[in-house]
């Protein structure tokens, strides 16, 4: 009987409905994609999640609350034209300190470590949050922008959750010396 | 002189923040047509169209944060706001300039992100504004299409959207759950700032 009724109604022929309309859910697709396209972004993303993971509450989610939105206050700057010097820079040293965070266990106050992740989220927003392709919708792009940030931060704070044993602790430190060391080729390169 | 100054720089603010408003640009209608008629056009104008869809929920979620007595209360005042600034929509030419849905996402995301206990009738006053800009945009789009039968087909969808997402937000009790709906907020909130920056790009 289910069948029949599906069968029915993917057979029955609906009005033509001409609808054309480009770059919408290209849009979308491509803010989802971009901040996964730069190692520097998702090595970042996934630094604050991982130190969010080892600082615990309330700055596991107070830092993933805190980027998202200063990164999108970096890009609103960067699309009302204000400049910022040393961007490339910025978002260098940002996985340089992230990483060297997560290596050493740093446990400052959380607000100290949400201006710090806000500071550096400005950069980050400045660089990746104005590459709009033309013809695309900003609103979606801003959508899966915003979303593919969350989503990095979420795999930060999940893969952060090993902190609980002693050899996951170790692993975690580990990948925070990784982000650092990342974070000094980074910087090479954008100083060369 | 002191009251004076302060009076010039209230009237200068009004009459910026009104210029901008009521500034005319070109209206950007965007009509979904199901081909099962006006109402059900309405409901898919409404699901279609994420900068409704997405203040809508929001402030569903909101709702859902502040408790049942509020919740209840924005059950209904909001989709009738939504209907009234439809039909205020019907008799407009224009849509202003100002990019309304940006503030709207920026509003609703910072007031969910902070978890910011409003009092009932601020909140009420919220959900009007809120219902009543959304509303007028959706009255000149559907004005030249399905008319007042969309109106009242998206008014029905939020009824039941408002209904679901807050019963749903209201239900949770672990503090995570809570703590991952405010993370949404701070999402949309970010969404609101990214799009403001779009508008003045003229890339909206």
């Amino acid at each position: 009987m289910c069948f029949l009724v599906l069968a029915v109604y993917l057979l029955w022929a609906p009005s033509a409905q001409a609808h054309v309309e480009q770059g919408q859910a290209v849009g979308f697709i491509t803010g989802l994609e971009h901040p996964w396209s730069g190692l520097d972004h998702v090595l970042a993303m996934i630094a604050v999640g991982l130190w969010g993971a080892q600082l615990g509450n309330p700055a596991l989610w107070v830092l993933p609350v805190t980027f998202p939105m200063v990164m999108s206050l970096g890009a609103m700057m960067g699309l009302l034209g204000i400049p910022l010097p040393g961007i490339e820079i910025g978002i260098a040293v940002s996985a340089i300190l992230l990483g060297a965070m997560v290596l050493g266990e740093v446990k400052p106050k959380f607000y100290i470590a949400a201006v710090m992740v806000g500071f550096f989220a400005v950069f980050h927003g400045h660089a990746h949050g104005t590459e709009l392709p033309p013809g695309q919708s900003g609103l979606l792009y801003s959508m899966g922008f915003v979303i593919a940030t969350g989503v990095l931060h979420g795999i930060g704070i999940i893969i952060g959750l090993i902190h609980r044993w002693p050899v996951g602790k170790l692993a975690l430190r580990g990948a925070g010396a990784f982000i650092a060391a990342m974070g000094f080729f980074f910087l090479w390169q954008a100083v060369a | 002189m002191k009251r004076y100054l302060l009076n010039t720089l209230r009237f200068l603010t009004a009459a910026v923040v009104s210029a901008a408003l009521f500034k005319p640009s070109h209206a950007a209608a965007h009509l979904v047509t199901t081909g099962m008629g006006p109402v059900y056009d309405g409901i898919g104008h409404l699901l279609l169209t994420p900068e409704d869809l997405i203040p809508a929920l929001s402030l569903a979620v909101y709702a859902g944060l502040r408790g049942r007595v509020p919740g209840r209360r924005i059950l209904f005042f909001f989709p009738f706001a939504w209907l009234l600034g439809g039909f205020i929509g019907f008799t407009a030419h224009t849509i202003p300039a100002f990019p309304v849905t940006a503030f709207s996402f920026l509003m609703l995301g910072l007031l969910i992100a902070a978890d910011l206990k409003l009092p009932d009738t601020v909140f009420t006053g919220v959900a009007a504004a809120v219902g009543i800009m959304h509303g007028y945009f959706n009255g000149i789009a559907l004005k030249a299409g399905p008319g007042s039968l969309g109106l009242l087909g998206i008014m029905v969808s939020l009824f039941v959207l408002v209904a679901i997402i807050a019963a749903f937000v209201l239900s949770l009790k672990p503090p995570w759950a809570r703590i991952m709906v405010r993370v949404t907020g701070s999402w949309v909130a970010a969404m609101g700032l990214l799009m403001i920056g779009w508008f003045f790009r003229g890339q909206s």
